[in-house]
């Protein structure tokens, strides 16, 4: 990669299987390099290491190299490798709890950025009312997350309004959000769960709030 | 009149709403009464397993919880993913790490994907016996995507890597139904957002398999699989330089059409890919 991620990959950390294990509960070092994982994985071809490198990377340690990479946001949690681990290791598993620490600590590849980004804005529409509402979250994703800039670019920004006009005719995109009526339960939940980690470097504190992912500083510009 | 519990799910309230008037629709001609969660909340999807594994615990067990208050023993679910992380929750409440989670939940309740429910063996016989034409001339590849089947220790799916389900029940209505290797592959399913580079790829080797099988459509259980076969197709093709033109049935539309609802193809006919030309050409657009 030469986007300057990989400075930090010499910092091996002897415990991280470990603390995997602790977080997850998932127990990489019993895998022995079968590579069934990455044969059935269909999104081989975007990744930057397969899924039995991931792991392996994991087991000796390098920390940086495994949440800096792709791999772990490309991953569409099909769970496919999970499923025909022959050791029983839920890989896919493992790509959440990395993207969770990558998330936190705000490691994200630039190609990447887009697809936390529309995480962070969906458990931000989950958090206000409860339920999603499609049409606010993919107007709130694209304008919050800068895609709509790669998409005007790229061309992809008209189909995508075509889209949402023939969804619109087709009576596919109601223009009222539902909600649930116990918000303070949701609240808790939220509170439980510990608010969304925060993406931003030290600089730039997040407000205490999370009522928008334009808080977002990761995203692109 | 059979009742069960019904949790619809975010897009059935929106994008899919095509798939939420379908299953109304064959579930009154099935006289089974669909009784909706009581105040339901979000499963928290892709977004909470992948950025905080609480949430994708307790977002999906509030309704557990919920269905077990509300004295529901069955709850059908279409949304493929919904299904997952319901099942997910039900595992990891019950389970040994249930300490980790502020929910208490006793087990009462028996999560069912919606084609489950509707392809068991005594419905399949009522549909043969009750289906007023044969849905002759359809070609189909069953496409059943991951969430429902994978992984069987969550969803307890007899038969990961073959389902049959759809198959079987397709084949009672008359349809020609292919076999073909992708049934449980991946469309790239949340990536249409974020990534749809990944979804047009994923779905155009889907559509490339589909074709090469002789398929005249591809029939799905899962919205998000249709969404993205259905919404990302046009584009698949241009971008390929190429002209085809595949419906994206949901399996709920095919019931109604094989039981002669006359709102079928109005279901239908609010996908993206038009499917009228293939019904008509059939005779059996109503």
């Amino acid at each position: 990669m030469e986007d300057g991620l990989n400075e930090a990959r010499l910092g091996v950390n002897y415990d991280m299987a470990q603390e995997v294990f602790e977080k997850s509960g998932i127990q990489p070092t019993v895998c022995y390099q079968c590579r069934k994982c990455t044969s059935g994985c269909p999104l081989t071809f975007a990744m930057d290491y397969t899924p039995d490198q991931i792991v392996r990377f994991l087991i000796l340690g390098l920390e940086e190299r495994v949440l800096a990479s792709r791999t772990i946001w490309v991953c569409s949690s099909c769970e496919t490798c999970t499923t025909r681990c022959p050791n029983d290791i839920d890989i896919a598993g493992l790509m959440d709890h990395l993207k969770e620490e990558a998330h936190a600590r705000g490691i994200v590849p630039p190609e990447c950025r887009t697809v936390r980004a529309f995480h962070q804005a969906f458990l931000d529409d989950v958090a206000r009312r409860g339920r999603v509402f499609e049409a606010g979250l993919l107007q709130r994703y694209m304008l919050t997350s800068g895609a709509w800039k790669d998409r005007l670019a790229d061309g992809t920004l008209w189909s995508d309004v075509r889209m949402g006009w023939a969804l619109l005719r087709r009576g596919r995109l109601p223009l009222k959000p539902q909600g649930v009526r116990a918000r303070e339960e949701i609240r808790r939940i939220f509170q439980n769960a510990g608010k969304p980690q925060p993406v931003s470097q030290p600089s730039e504190a997040p407000s205490p709030s999370n009522q928008s992912a334009s808080e977002n500083p990761e995203a692109p510009n | 009149m059979e009742t069960v519990g019904y949790y619809p799910g975010c897009s059935l309230e929106g994008t899919a709403r095509d798939y939420a008037a379908s299953i109304q629709g064959v579930c009154e001609m099935l006289h089974v009464e669909l009784r909706e969660l009581d105040d339901w909340n979000c499963c928290g999807a892709t977004a909470a397993h992948s950025l905080n594994r609480r949430l994708a615990v307790e977002l999906p067990g509030r309704n557990l919880v919920l269905a077990e208050k509300q004295g529901l023993s069955e709850l059908v679910v279409p949304c493929a993913l919904c299904f997952n992380r319901l099942k997910t929750a039900e595992k990891a409440l019950l389970g040994p790490q249930a300490h980790r989670f502020s929910l208490s939940y006793e087990g009462s309740v028996h999560v069912v994907d919606l084609l489950d429910f509707l392809a068991r063996p005594k419905r399949i016989r009522w549909m043969k016996t009750h289906r007023v034409r044969s849905l002759e001339g359809l070609r189909a590849v069953c496409y059943y995507g991951c969430m429902v089947n994978r992984p069987p220790k969550v969803t307890n799916a007899p038969s990961w890597e073959n389902p049959t389900n759809m198959d079987d029940l397709l084949s009672a209505l008359g349809v020609q139904v292919l076999d073909w290797p992708f049934k449980t592959d991946c469309c790239g399913a949340s990536h249409s957002v974020g990534r749809p580079d990944l979804v047009t790829t994923l779905t155009g080797r889907l559509f490339s398999r589909a074709l090469a099988q002789g398929a005249n459509c591809i029939v799905v259980s899962c919205q998000m699989c249709q969404a993205n076969l259905d919404m990302f197709q046009e584009r698949v093709a241009r971008e390929r330089k190429e002209a085809f033109h595949l419906p994206v049935f949901y399996f709920t539309d095919l019931m109604a059409l094989a039981l002669g609802d006359p709102r079928a193809a109005g279901w239908a006919r609010r996908h993206l890919v038009d499917p009228m030309p293939l019904l008509e050409a059939l005779g059996l657009a109503v």
